[in-house]
């Protein structure tokens, strides 16, 4: 009887399969008639759940870095509106995650779907991704495209043609076992 | 019965922690947040658009490895109105030509040359605290800058651009060199309106200027600045300045001088449009300097415009690279 306790205890523990990781990357980048336009964050907060799928982000916008001081400062002060909107967040489930729980060698495209959450305008999206296992190490990437207008960030049209209505988002992280 | 009673034990067990493997992700994030986020200082940025409030300096730094060209124009007197194009065709009365450099975040280093009385100077700029509201609270940004000043106009020269030294004067070196030392206190209290109060010591030189009062003689004036600025856009605030000279060091013919304008962000430009009664563009000139009566004096229009351009490697802030 006791046995049978220990064991299922034993199967909870084995059965949390959790990833994290506090250094992943998420770049971006604006193409524009007058200016190209990228940055780069190296300290985003991602945490997957590979037996549920349950995956999520977290960053600071402050923490993205970019090749001219003058634009980081702007990007903080008149699009991200950072001292009012720290954090931009995503919150959603790779809905395809079958494959991975069994977290064999390989490179999976998965599908995620779920809430992104930027300049505190929370929009539910769907994006393609890749997991790669290699060795019992997870990594995963994505890109797709991020519309300026659909989270409230207006561009002044003094520099309209510098930035892109339409950005691209990079994702990259590598995982850890909890 | 006792093995049923495990089994549900268990079974609830089970159920629980399936519940806490979602909220696993959540509790998490959390953590983590809190471990890499929270400990950041969370510094005030852009507390003013440009390193200038309008005549003086702002809290703002440049970045670092950042070169920064700013080009002042003040014209000539309105109140002489249409006939003279409300001051515009006096072309310009003064210009200052100046290149800024950031250092670091922390420390900038500038020179210039305007045309009104010859003058050369320099200055450098020191951030000595950092308004933040993060892991560290500050309430203030607090500044440092020195700014040094020659006048180098010949004895002798009559042109009307400055005030004329006798041909047969003997100017030493002493004599034409003044500085300035100004301690600037700034915060943004909210993301339209910045204020800023700067302290002001003042040593003037003695070619530049009639530094009298009552029959005495006064280089050294103290004067107390205040600054502010109100975002109405994104990319334009509305700026103004005022200095005020300790009365009893206040030169008889000088006045107070006030600014008031436009700042218009273009990315790379930054255009200061305002009015200003200060024909100066160097601390001293304008603080000590400015007139109360005559041919040049009144209040006029002049504009300065910054056009930054990032040298080498972009300075990164090295708080990120401790976590």
């Amino acid at each position: 009887m006791i046995l049978l306790f220990i064991l299922t205890v034993i199967n909870i523990n084995t059965r949390a399969q959790v990833y994290f990781t506090k250094n992943g990357n998420i770049s971006f980048f604006s193409r524009a008639s007058l200016e190209n336009i990228s940055a780069d964050n190296n300290q985003v907060i991602s945490v997957l759940n590979t037996t549920t799928g349950s995956l999520q982000f977290s960053l600071l916008n402050s923490a993205f870095h970019f090749p001219k001081a003058k634009m980081e400062e702007d990007f903080n002060e008149d699009y991200m509106e950072s001292n009012k909107y720290p954090k931009s967040t995503f919150k959603g489930v790779i809905t395809d995650i079958g494959d991975i729980s069994s977290l064999k060698d390989g490179s999976y495209p998965v599908n995620v779907k779920g809430d992104l959450m930027i300049h505190g305008v929370t929009k539910n999206i769907t994006a393609p991704g890749t997991i790669t296992i290699r060795d019992g190490k997870i990594s995963a990437e994505s890109t797709f495209k991020v519309l300026l207008k659909d989270y409230n960030i207006s561009i002044p049209s003094i520099v309209i043609n510098k930035i892109a209505e339409n950005i691209e988002v990079t994702v990259n992280c590598i995982y850890e076992k909890k | 019965m006792k093995l049923v009673k495990i089994f549900l034990l268990s079974f609830f067990l089970f159920q629980i922690s399936e519940k806490n493997i979602a909220q696993d992700t959540t509790n998490l994030v959390k953590e983590l947040e809190k471990e890499s986020f929270d400990n950041k200082p969370g510094y005030t940025t852009g507390t003013f658009m440009s390193t200038r409030i309008v005549n003086g300096q702002s809290v703002e730094n440049l970045p670092a490895h950042v070169l920064d060209v700013r080009i002042s124009h003040r014209f000539g007197p309105i109140r002489k109105g249409i006939y003279n194009f409300f001051g515009l065709d006096y072309s310009a009365f003064n210009v200052r030509i100046g290149f800024d450099y950031g250092i670091t975040n922390n420390f900038m280093v500038g020179v210039g040359h305007s045309g009104w009385q010859k003058t050369y100077d320099g200055f450098f700029k020191l951030k000595l605290l950092r308004q933040s509201n993060g892991a560290v609270k500050v309430p203030v940004t607090v500044s440092f800058v020195p700014t040094f000043a020659i006048n180098t106009v010949k004895p002798g020269d009559q042109s009307f651009d400055h005030t004329s030294i006798p041909p047969d004067a003997e100017v030493k070196m002493s004599d034409r060199l003044s500085y300035v030392l100004q301690l600037l206190i700034g915060r943004k209290f909210s993301e339209g309106l910045s204020l800023q109060l700067m302290p002001t010591f003042i040593h003037g030189d003695a070619v530049s200027f009639d530094h009298f009062k009552n029959g005495e003689y006064k280089r050294d004036i103290f004067a107390v600045g205040i600054g502010a600025r109100q975002k109405i856009t994104k990319k334009m605030s509305v700026t103004a300045e005022y200095y005020y000279q300790l009365p009893d060091a206040e030169a008889t013919i000088a006045g107070n001088v006030f600014a008031a304008g436009i700042d218009i962000g273009t990315g790379g430009h930054v255009f200061q449009l305002h009015f200003t009664n200060a024909l100066g563009l160097t601390e001293k000139a304008f603080i000590t300097e400015t007139l109360k009566h005559g041919l040049i004096s009144g209040t006029r229009f002049g504009f300065n415009i910054s056009r930054v351009f990032q040298l080498g490697k972009k300075h990164k802030d090295t708080d990120w690279k401790k976590n």
